[in-house]
């Protein structure tokens, strides 16, 4: 929050030594997990990124797929094709190729669904929070009853009435923000109570009341004062419900309500991949489990890191 | 009773600055809704402040002091409109605060007092520089416009403080105890007020730094001609910055008057024991009274005057009646012995 724009230019190198020598980069340098975990996700998100320019093919342009490529083995298998290095799935679409765009779709709603829970999730706790009283005992029974049910159930539950009052017309324009509203709003709990928590504890302190002696508004010591001293938590929150997110989206697209079947996400390929294990096609499914597997493994470690290095008491 | 002699040393120009009268502020301090349905527990009131009344002259020092709990911070708060009071009101130059109803027609009076916190290490917001900390007052009040113009005066206030303008750019966790308090100060002078609530400013530092914070406080009112407020339960420190003092027990104020007054001829029983236990050197191998018996839960205070089961000078009429304010001299005192003159003369007067 910082008002005062008098930063000259030679604080850049020195925020870049001071940011090299800070607790975080050092325990970050330390942990040798950490470090590959961190590479693994960089990865993905060049993946994601620059797909277009990484995929060997589009799988979602129809015209460039053929279904007489359909069923090809990974490369180093018998009939294999070096088109397809890990294979094609039922349609022809390339296992890599797919698993590089569908990681895209994966982060990306992820990303969207986290950033949604947060925003809503933050502004309920600190609202809960700092006013208290009958407001915060309405929002944290909303949570509470929220919470007794699986993220996954409410998920579900919303995604089948926005497509019950939509209609399935829509469904191909408006499927990656009803996924990304579901996924928000069954993980918007924890942080909601996390930040109250914080800001019960930040609103007693002076320097809010400081802020109040002065006259300023409710709403401006909130977002100026308690907001950025609550948001340590969030992160690390932010970090762990990412993995949740995509897992939660894998889960969505495999039981067929997630994103449309013509742009498959990894949970798609899964889904799509099972009919055909028993049959032999095993590289449809195995290569995209594995793909998700690893990066919410990644997300996650992070994730445990970054609550551990943010934590004073493990200092 | 001895007559007592014509106020001295402040340098009041005679004007009030701040009434408060009959000022009272309870808490609701009930165990939560359900709690009190299912247990059948009762609504629990605590009454943090009752029927404090007293005047600060303009260009003077009012202390508050009293044992923790007393509601010497509660006044402070209700003074600078952190808490509505419960009862009786508060008024500033001669306006009645509780009479303004919009944050606007507030805004020109607020810019007028500041408060200074107890604890520096929790009064100055931890992800602010230090000359945004300093500069809110002046941009939310929009005394100055313009980066150039702001940054100026930050940079002046810190150095009436006696800290350096290029400590603007650091953050508060860069500083010691006592620097901390000086950036509290210079923040707390930003909006050019009259008055001042310190509470508690130098009981979280050291004595050596606690006589700077000082000082440099006294060197402001003079140059600046601020009015304070000052909340403590050091007696030396009140002693040292006090034109007069009030002294607090239970939420109720029992005797104010002239500092140099109270320490030399205190009236109330509760100021002597108090004063009683000021370590002296002079005193050193004498015999002193100990503050007897645990300060009384407010939630349940004792009937008649509060001080009754510690006081030894209490009689029936003290366990039943509750004392009213008696004007003795510029003070006032609230207590039956003194009424009635059957309180023997303080040793050391």
């Amino acid at each position: 929050m910082s008002v005062v724009s008098s930063l000259p230019g030679r604080r850049g190198a020195d925020m870049l030594r001071r940011a090299w020598d800070s607790d975080i980069a050092y325990s970050f340098r330390q942990s040798k997990v950490t470090m590959v975990a961190a590479a693994v996700t960089l990865v993905y998100f060049v993946f994601a990124l620059f797909a277009p320019w990484i995929a060997p093919h589009d799988p979602y342009d129809l015209s460039s797929v053929s279904l007489m490529d359909s069923f090809m083995p990974p490369v180093w298998e018998e009939g294999g094709d070096p088109r397809f290095l890990l294979g094609s799935d039922d349609q022809g679409r390339g296992i890599l190729s797919t698993i590089i765009y569908g990681s895209r779709i994966s982060l990306a709603v992820g990303f969207a669904s986290v950033i949604f829970a947060a925003v809503l999730g933050v502004t309920l706790g600190l609202i809960a929070g700092y006013a208290g009283g009958a407001v915060d005992a309405f929002i944290m029974r909303v949570a509470e009853v929220q919470l007794s049910f699986p993220a996954i159930l409410i998920a579900l539950l919303i995604d089948g009435v926005a497509r019950g009052v939509l209609g399935n017309e829509a469904q191909g324009d408006i499927a990656y923000f009803v996924i990304i509203l579901s996924i928000g709003l069954s993980f918007w709990v924890q942080y909601a109570r996390t930040v109250r928590g914080s800001c019960m504890v930040e609103k007693n302190k002076e320097y809010v009341q400081a802020a109040r002696v002065i006259g300023v508004r409710p709403a401006l010591v909130v977002f100026r004062h308690v907001l950025p001293n609550v948001l340590g938590p969030v992160l690390v929150i932010a970090t762990i419900t990412l993995a949740l997110a995509i897992i939660t989206e894998a889960t969505l697209s495999f039981l067929g309500v997630g994103v449309p079947p013509t742009s498959p996400s990894l949970g798609t390929m899964i889904r799509i991949g099972n009919d055909f294990l028993f049959s032999g096609e095993w590289w449809i499914t195995i290569f995209p489990g594995v793909a998700l597997a690893v990066l919410v493994l990644a997300v996650n470690l992070l994730g445990d890191w970054l609550r551990d290095a943010l934590n004073p008491k493990l200092r | 009773m001895a007559e007592v002699a014509a106020p001295q040393g402040p340098v009041a120009t005679g004007e009030t600055l701040l009434s408060v009268r009959d000022l009272g502020k309870t808490f609701d301090v009930s165990a939560p809704f359900l709690n009190r349905v299912l247990q059948g527990q009762p609504r629990v009131h605590l009454t943090a402040v009752d029927d404090v009344s007293f005047d600060i002259p303009r260009g003077s020092t009012f202390s508050l002091v009293g044992e923790s709990g007393c509601g010497k911070s509660t006044v402070a708060r209700l003074v600078v409109g952190l808490y509505r009071p419960s009862q009786g009101r508060v008024e500033f130059e001669g306006t009645d605060l509780a009479r303004i109803q919009t944050r606007r027609q507030m805004a020109p009076l607020r810019r007028k007092w500041a408060m200074i916190f107890q604890d520096p290490y929790a009064s100055l917001n931890p992800r602010w520089r230090v000359a945004d900390i300093v500069a809110e007052p002046i941009r939310y009040h929009g005394l100055l416009s313009g980066g150039q113009a702001i940054r100026t005066r930050v940079g002046e206030l810190l150095e009436l403080v006696g800290l350096s303008a290029l400590d603007g750019e650091k953050y508060p966790h860069e500083f010691s105890g006592g620097q901390r308090q000086r950036i509290s100060i210079a923040r707390a002078l930003a909006s050019e007020p009259d008055f001042i609530v310190c509470d508690e400013p130098t009981s979280a530092l050291d004595v050596s730094v606690q006589a700077q914070i000082l000082n440099l406080m006294k060197r402001l009112q003079r140059e600046l001609g601020l009015t304070y407020l000052f909340i403590s339960h050091d007696l030396a420190v009140v002693y040292h910055i006090s034109d007069y003092v009030g002294v607090m027990y239970l939420g109720r104020l029992v005797e104010w008057s002239d500092a140099r007054l109270l320490f030399s001829n205190p009236r109330h029983p509760y100021t002597r024991m108090l004063l009683d236990a000021i370590p002296d050197l002079e005193m050193s191998g004498r015999a002193r009274t100990p503050v007897g018996g645990e300060v009384p839960s407010p939630i349940a205070p004792p009937a008649g005057c509060h001080f009754n089961p510690r006081c030894p000078f209490a009689d029936e009429r003290c366990r039943s009646e509750t004392p009213m304010a008696l004007k003795v001299g510029v003070g006032e005192v609230r207590c039956h012995a003194v009424e009635e003159g059957r309180l023997p003369e303080p040793e050391s007067a």
